[in-house]
C-alpha cells in the first residue's frame, strides 16, 4: 500500500468512526424528537419508523392545552422559567461581587474562603434535601416557587463565583488604575471598566446556573406541593401515573424541556469547559 | 474614561467634592478600603452559610434524632435517639444493596465515561475542523439533554414492547442472540423490573450523557500539548499506542485527575434519572444511596432521622473520595 493511500485509508477510518459517535450521541435525542411529532399508530409499532410518516402536531397540541396533572404544559415551564431566571438575577449579582473580592484584593481569611467554595462543592445537594425542605417549611416558603429559588441560588452560587474569578482576574488591573487615576469612584470603575469586560463571563455562569435550576428535580418534588407549582421535570412525572404510557405526549414534554437547554449549550460549551477544569488545562 | 459619567453614576448623594478626596479612598465617607473584599463578600457567606454549611450540620444533628410527621408539623420536639438510626440503618438491607448499587455503579460508570470519553477526545483532535466541528455538535446535544428527560428517552427506547432496543435486537440472528444472549426473541423484554437491568440502562444513560463533558476537556487538554513533542516522538520512530502513552497521558494527567473525581461525584449521586427509570421509589432493590435516603425521608411515613443518616454516610464517602481532588485543586490554584 503506498503511503497516500495509507493516509487516505486512516483518513476514512477517522471519519467513519466520527459519524459512529455523532450517530450515538445524536440519536436519543432525535428518537425524542421524531416521537413528539409521529402519530400513535408510528409509536405502539413493534416496527422501526425512522422518520414520522403521518407528521402529526397532536401530541405537541395536546401538552400545551390539556396538559397534565390539571395545567397546560405552560404553566410548568412557566414556573421553570421564573426559578431559573430568578435563581439567575439574585445568584450572578452575588456570585460577581464575591468574585470580585477574591480576584482583585487579597485579604485575610481569602485562602480559607476559596477553599470553603471547593469543599461546599462535594456535598451532594441530596443530603441538605432534608434539613433544607424543614427551614423551607419553617420560613413559610413551602409550596412557593420563592422557595425553590432561594435553594437554587445556594445550590449554584459556589461554582458560580469558582468560575467568575478566572473571568475577573483576566481582566488587566492596569485599566481599572486607569480609571481611578482619572477619577472615577471605585463603584464607575466597577460598573464602566470591570463589569463590561466580564459580561461574558457573566453570562456563561448565568447559563450554567439557569440549566442547573431548569434541570432540578429533588427539590421542586418535595417543595411544591399544588399541582399548578410544579416545574416541568415534576410535571414530566405525572405523565406515567395514567394509565399506559403515552409516549407520544412524553416525549413532546421531554423536547419541550430539552431545546432551551441544547441552545444554551452551543452557545456556551467553550466557557463550560475552561470554567469546569479550570486550572488543571493549562497543563 | 471622563468625570462626567463618574457624577452620573456616582450613586445617591455623591456630590463634585466627594471626588476631589482621590481614588484611593473608600467611596461612602468612613469605610476604610480593607472593608471593601469583606463586604463585597456579605451576601455570597451568607448564602452559603445559610443555605450550605447550616444545613450541613443541621443534617449531621438530625441523623441522631427521631423526625416524625408531628415534628415536621411543628407540634412535637425533636426526640433524641442517639445511633439508633445508624444501627437501624446499617441493619436494613435495603442500605447494603443501595451501597453496592451505588459503588458499583459508580465504579463502571467512571471507567466508561473516562475510557469513551478519552477515545472520542483523542479523535476529534485528529478529525479535520469541518469534521470536528460536526461530531462536537452532536455529543453536545447529549450532554445538554436535562437528566430527567435522559431518563425518559432511555426509558422510552428500552420500553418492553415499542422500544428502539427490543426491535434491534430482534435483528440480531436468532442463533447468535441465542448464543450469546440466551433467547432469540426480545419482544415485551422489561428492562426496568429486575435491579440488574435496570443498572444496564443508568449505565448506559449516564455514560451517553457525560461521555461529552469528558471527551471535550481531554480536546481541550490536547490541544495545549506543543505539536514539537508529537513531531519528535515521530521522528523518534514511536507508534501511536507509544506516543498516547509517554507523551499524551503523563501530561493530561492533571485533568485527568480533575475528570475522574468530578465523575466520581456525579455519579455517586445520581438521582434524577434512576428516579426515572424506575418510576419514583418504587424497586427497593434498585435504590441507591439517594434515592434511599430520599424514599426513607419522604416516603409516608416519613423518618427524616434515618434519611439524614442515609445522607451523612453518603457525604462522608463522597468527602473521603474527593479530598484528593481538593487538595489537586488547591495546588494547582496556587490560593495563596
Amino acid at each position: 500500500m503506498t503511503p497516500l493511500a495509507r493516509k487516505r485509508l486512516t483518513r476514512i477510518a477517522l471519519n467513519g468512526a466520527g459519524v459512529l459517535v455523532f450517530l450515538f450521541a445524536i440519536f436519543p435525542v432525535y428518537w425524542m424528537v421524531s416521537t413528539s411529532f409521529k402519530a400513535n399508530d408510528q409509536i405502539f409499532t413493534t416496527d422501526f419508523i425512522p422518520f414520522p410518516t403521518h407528521f402529526t402536531f397532536e401530541h405537541v397540541t395536546k401538552v400545551l392545552t390539556d396538559g397534565v396533572a390539571g395545567n397546560s404544559i405552560w404553566v410548568y415551564m412557566r414556573n421553570s422559567a421564573v426559578v431559573a431566571l430568578g435563581t439567575v438575577l439574585v445568584g450572578s449579582l452575588f456570585a460577581l461581587l464575591a468574585a470580585t473580592a477574591v480576584a482583585r484584593f487579597r485579604f485575610k481569611g481569602r485562602t480559607s474562603f476559596l477553599i470553603t467554595l471547593l469543599v461546599v462543592q462535594m456535598i451532594p445537594c441530596e443530603a441538605l434535601l432534608i434539613p433544607l425542605f424543614l427551614n423551607v417549611r419553617r420560613l413559610g416558603l413551602y409550596d412557593q416557587l420563592l422557595g425553590l429559588i432561594v435553594i437554587q441560588v445556594g445550590l449554584t452560587l459556589p461554582f458560580g463565583i469558582w468560575m467568575l474569578r478566572t473571568f475577573v482576574a483576566a481582566v488587566p488591573r492596569s485599566l481599572e488604575e486607569a480609571a481611578w487615576i482619572d477619577g472615577a469612584t471605585r463603584f464607575t470603575t466597577f460598573w464602566k471598566v470591570l463589569f463590561p469586560l466580564v459580561a461574558p463571563g457573566l453570562v456563561a455562569t448565568s447559563i450554567f446556573s439557569f440549566i442547573t435550576a431548569w434541570n432540578d428535580l429533588i427539590f421542586a418534588l418535595v417543595l411544591m406541593k399544588d399541582t399548578a407549582g410544579y416545574t416541568m421535570p415534576v410535571a414530566l412525572q405525572f405523565f406515567f401515573g395514567q394509565r399506559g404510557t403515552d409516549w407520544g405526549a412524553i416525549m413532546a414534554t421531554s423536547t419541550l424541556m430539552t431545546l432551551p437547554v441544547i441552545a444554551f449549550f452551543l452557545v456556551v460549551q467553550r466557557r463550560m469547559v475552561s470554567g469546569l477544569v479550570a486550572g488543571a488545562v493549562k497543563g | 474614561m471622563t468625570n462626567t459619567p463618574t457624577l452620573a453614576r456616582g450613586g445617591a448623594g455623591t456630590s463634585a467634592p466627594r471626588r476631589r478626596r482621590g481614588p484611593r479612598r473608600g467611596r461612602r465617607g468612613g469605610l476604610p478600603p480593607w472593608a471593601l473584599p469583606y463586604l463585597l463578600l456579605v451576601p455570597g457567606i451568607v448564602v452559603i452559610a445559610g443555605l450550605l454549611l447550616y444545613p450541613m450540620i443541621q443534617m449531621f444533628v438530625m441523623s441522631f434524632q427521631n423526625i416524625n410527621l408531628r415534628v415536621i408539623r411543628g407540634v412535637a420536639e425533636p426526640e433524641w435517639v442517639g445511633l439508633d438510626n445508624y444501627t437501624q440503618v446499617f441493619g436494613n438491607d435495603v442500605f447494603w444493596s443501595s451501597l453496592r448499587n451505588t459503588v458499583v455503579f459508580a465504579a463502571v460508570t467512571v471507567t466508561l465515561t473516562l475510557a469513551v470519553g478519552t477515545a472520542v477526545g483523542v479523535l476529534l483532535q485528529r478529525l479535520g475542523r469541518g469534521m470536528s466541528t460536526f461530531v462536537v455538535i452532536g455529543i453536545m446535544c447529549a450532554w445538554a439533554v436535562p437528566p430527567v428527560a435522559q431518563g425518559t428517552i432511555w426509558r422510552w427506547l428500552f420500553d418492553a414492547e415499542a422500544g428502539i432496543i427490543n426491535w434491534a435486537l430482534n435483528l440480531l440472528p436468532d442463533g447468535l442472540s441465542t448464543l450469546v444472549l440466551g433467547r432469540a426473541d426480545w419482544t415485551g423484554e422489561p428492562w426496568l423490573n429486575d435491579a440488574w437491568s435496570v443498572y444496564v440502562v443508568l449505565v448506559l444513560t449516564v455514560v451517553w450523557a457525560s461521555f461529552p463533558f469528558v471527551a471535550v476537556s481531554v480536546l481541550a487538554g490536547l490541544k495545549g500539548i506543543p505539536a514539537e513533542l508529537y513531531e519528535a516522538a515521530r521522528v523518534d520512530g514511536a507508534g501511536a499506542w507509544h506516543t498516547f502513552r509517554k507523551i499524551t497521558v503523563p501530561l493530561l494527567r492533571p485533568v485527568f485527575a480533575v475528570l475522574t473525581v468530578l465523575s466520581i461525584i456525579w455519579d455517586f449521586k445520581v438521582f434524577s434519572q434512576l428516579y426515572v427509570l424506575l418510576n419514583g421509589p418504587t424497586n427497593r432493590e434498585a435504590f441507591n444511596l439517594s434515592l434511599f435516603s430520599f424514599a426513607e425521608a419522604f416516603k409516608a411515613p416519613p423518618k427524616m432521622g434515618t434519611g439524614a443518616a442515609i445522607a451523612v454516610v453518603l457525604t462522608v464517602i463522597l468527602l473521603l473520595v474527593t479530598a484528593v481532588y481538593t487538595r489537586q485543586m488547591v495546588k494547582q490554584e496556587d490560593l495563596t
